[in-house]
């Protein structure tokens, strides 16, 4: 007798292994093999064992009173005091104590109009009158007034040599890229013409900055400068050093700028060519727009290089944040034990202005590159 | 019937509207427009010069300098001329840069490489490293290094010790082998060693490509370079006499020494420099097609061969011309020093300046050794760019 086949449900396969959440996700990425298990409780034991340490000095035992002795007393982790004293001191140099609110404003100015500048919406014809106000702004309050001339708010005047902390920073980094970046500009199309003479000089010019050290060229200006300009003129040292940082970034910027020009496409400078544009037209309506949109990253990666680098006006003696950080513990005996928490709080600066920045570069990044995408 | 072609319009080899006039037009601008600054700015100096009595020249670099330098790799004392000051200076540059660029190249790569483990803990920490590293400025690195140096370590009269080895505010101070002429023999079986692998792995790489059978191309050739420099040592009469730093009343004698002013430079610029190797050795690897690194795991390589012989291999070309950016710039900040101190060349110019008045000189002589440092690492770097590129045929 034929055997009777009977139709028999296999037994139902199980449901695939889970790979989202939070234990797949440690699973494949702290234990998925011997090696990276040792590797997780190594490193894993070390960051126990340190974290908690370094939690403990810098919040759990610190103290904040501005009081030295306070500090000094046994069992006390950070000294944050040093900040509540002498913060300042560290932000504003040696501004007259009584007119800080000025730099505070001006500061305060400036940083809204860096980020209306990386916003959107506020990318409007305005947005250049906007600067020229706050920039003429931001000189009045400093100075007192506008080079000499529009001296009706009854500012006293404070001279540059008073100038400090981070209001000098962020006006060294600001107003260095901005005028930078027309001679970059320039620099990076002479490069790259057919006129032998001055494709020699921008070759020249280029070449010869990047080879040299920052700290060089400030000396330049520091020392240097002075002799270069006929008998009774004197230029103020914050513009000498402002020039030199200029012409310092001038010359990286051109780079960035001509690295976007060698990636255009011939086609596009021969279409503009053969529609009968001239060469300024071909360049500043054809050519420039796309190839500054092609290196944003790298226009952005030099801002976050210049402003870092402006901590380096400090060693020709500008009492930018660096410098004056020096300048409020260095003379003074009770408070220089606690340098190291000054130092973390000017990182912390740094850090905070850096890190947004570069955060900001990846954000544009994507926005033009979004019309690439179809 | 046919149209006679209409004859082209007769070819003016010149007008004042032409592109060739108006370039010529346009250098000649530049040049006289250049060319006038320079000439205003020289005679400005030389007038200023003049009226301030300040003598110009290079003539000073052979008088005494009178000031002593804190290291240097030979002896120096005030008395010696200011050729020799600067010379120092330029080795100790060199110095700080040479060994930066190694160490900043090794650690580097890890962190760049440790950015694909599959550990999620080291991926972390290597990108946290990055992010904090790189936007901090240097200078502000050197300076807190510096202040770690020689305000947290104990004083040189309570020096702290590990073994043979010295820790305190004057630096660190560690046993050091006595040079005899028997070390000679080792450093020729070193170089026999060398050698010995590369002739190794000349006949392993041949035998692999006849039988395809796999030798190790990196282990035994290591081994092999030990081996015959131990067996030089050996031959040598095997010297092992160490100068053992002790502690004295007042300082820590003999032995090798490394002054706090050094350290922090090198430490500043290593672990600044490294946050922006690892950077481009991640883009560098990531910009390899993703195809190969399947290609890799579906021919059973692991992930270490996968890393060593697909991906690397392939990155170095995206790597080599930012990397040899990142050497540059390591190079140039080293100038940073002279805010702590240590003398590199910068530094001493500096000294030399405010003794001298010779401002001109002192800072071209600054340039002119930056400019040839950055000029002789491009032209390598671009040899060795050229070297690891695509042989296509």
């Amino acid at each position: 007798m034929a055997e009777t086949i009977i139709f028999q449900s296999l037994p139902a396969r199980p449901a695939p292994v889970n790979t989202e959440g939070l234990v797949p996700w440690v699973k494949n990425n702290l234990f998925a093999n011997w090696q990276s298990t040792v590797t997780t409780l190594i490193v894993g034991g070390l960051l126990l064992f340190y974290i908690p340490q370094f939690f403990n000095w810098a919040v759990l035992t610190a103290t904040t009173v501005p009081n030295a002795d306070a500090c000094r007393a046994e069992g006390v982790g950070a000294c944050w005091g040093v900040i509540t004293e002498k913060y300042r001191l560290i932000i504003f140099g040696r501004y007259p104590f009584e007119e800080q609110w000025r730099p505070l404003v001006a500061t305060l100015l400036m940083v809204a109009l860096l980020v209306m500048s990386c916003t959107r919406i506020f990318w409007k014809k305005w947005l250049v009158a906007l600067w020229i106000v706050v920039l003429a702004a931001f000189f009045i309050l400093m100075y007192g007034s506008l080079f000499g001339w529009l001296d009706v708010f009854g500012l006293s005047k404070v001279t540059t040599d008073r100038w400090g902390g981070l209001p000098l920073t962020i006006m060294l980094a600001t107003l260095s890229i901005v005028l930078c970046f027309p001679i970059a500009i320039c620099v990076a199309l002479g490069r790259r013409s057919k006129l032998p003479a001055i494709r020699t000089f921008c070759t020249i010019y280029v070449e010869l900055i990047r080879g040299v050290p920052l700290i060089s060229v400030l000396f330049m200006a520091s020392f240097m400068f002075p002799l270069f300009m006929p008998a009774g003129v004197t230029i103020d040292v914050l513009i000498r050093v402002l020039v030199g940082v200029t012409l310092f970034a001038a010359a990286y910027m051109a780079e960035v700028i001509r690295g976007g020009l060698q990636a255009m496409p011939k086609g596009q400078a021969e279409a503009a060519a053969s529609l009968g544009l001239s060469y300024w037209q071909t360049q500043f309506k054809i050519i420039l727009p796309q190839a500054l949109a092609m290196v944003v990253p790298g226009i952005m990666n030099n801002f976050i290089g210049l402003f870092k680098d402006t901590s380096l006006v400090y060693i020709v003696s500008l009492y930018e944040l660096t410098g004056a950080l020096g300048l409020a513990l260095n003379s003074d005996a009770d408070w220089r034990p606690f340098k190291l928490e000054g130092y973390l709080f000017i990182v912390a600066i740094y850090f905070a202005f850096c890190f947004a920045m570069s955060r900001y570069s990846l954000w544009i990044e994507k926005q033009v590159n979004k019309s690439k995408l179809r | 019937m046919s149209v006679a072609p209409r004859t082209p319009p007769a070819k003016r080899d010149w007008s004042w509207r032409s592109q060739a006039f108006r370039g010529l037009l346009y250098q000649i601008i530049a040049v006289v427009v250049i060319g006038g600054i320079a000439w205003w700015l020289a005679t400005n100096t030389a007038e200023n010069m003049r009226v301030r009595g300040i003598k110009s020249g290079f003539d000073f670099l052979t008088q005494p300098a009178g000031f002593d330098i804190g290291e240097s790799l030979s002896k120096f004392d005030s008395n010696d001329p200011y050729w020799k000051a600067f010379l120092i200076g330029v080795s100790n540059t060199l110095r700080v840069a040479i060994l930066g660029i190694i160490l900043t190249t090794i650690l580097g790569t890890l962190i760049g490489v440790g950015r694909f483990s599959r550990n999620g803990l080291v991926r972390g920490l290597c990108q946290a490293y990055v992010e904090l590293f790189r936007n901090v400025p240097v200078l502000l690195q050197l300076l807190m290094w510096y202040l770690l140096f020689t305000e947290f370590l104990p004083d040189v009269t309570e020096a702290k010790r590990i073994g043979d080895i010295y820790l305190s505010k004057g630096g660190i101070t560690f046993p050091k082998p006595i040079w005899e002429s028997g070390h000679l023999f080792g450093v020729a079986g070193l170089i026999a060693g060398v050698i010995g692998a590369w002739f190794y792995r000349r006949w392993a790489r041949s035998k692999f490509e006849a039988t395809g059978k796999v030798r190790s191309m990196f282990w035994i050739p290591v081994a092999i370079v030990l081996a015959v420099g131990v067996l030089g040592w050996l031959v040598g009469g095997a010297p092992s006499q160490f100068a053992v730093p002790q502690k004295g009343e007042f300082a820590v004698e003999g032995g090798g020494a490394l002054t706090p002013e050094f350290m922090a430079v090198l430490l500043g610029l290593v672990l600044y420099t490294a946050a922006f190797v690892a950077e481009v050795v991640r883009s560098g690897i990531s910009s390899v097609a993703r195809g190969q690194s399947e290609a890799a795991q579906a021919l059973g390589l692991s992930k270490g061969q996968e890393m060593q012989q697909v991906l690397l291999p392939q990155a170095l070309r995206v790597i080599i011309p930012p990397m040899t950016n990142q050497f540059l710039n390591l190079t140039k900040n080293s100038s940073l020093a002279v805010a702590i101190g240590y003398p590199d060349v910068v530094s001493i110019s500096n000294t030399a300046l405010n003794q001298t008045g010779r401002a001109v000189e002192c800072i071209a002589l600054i340039m002119l050794v930056y400019l040839t440092t950055s000029l002789l690492t491009s032209f390598f770097m671009n040899w060795y760019n050229a070297k690891s590129a695509i042989r296509e045929r």
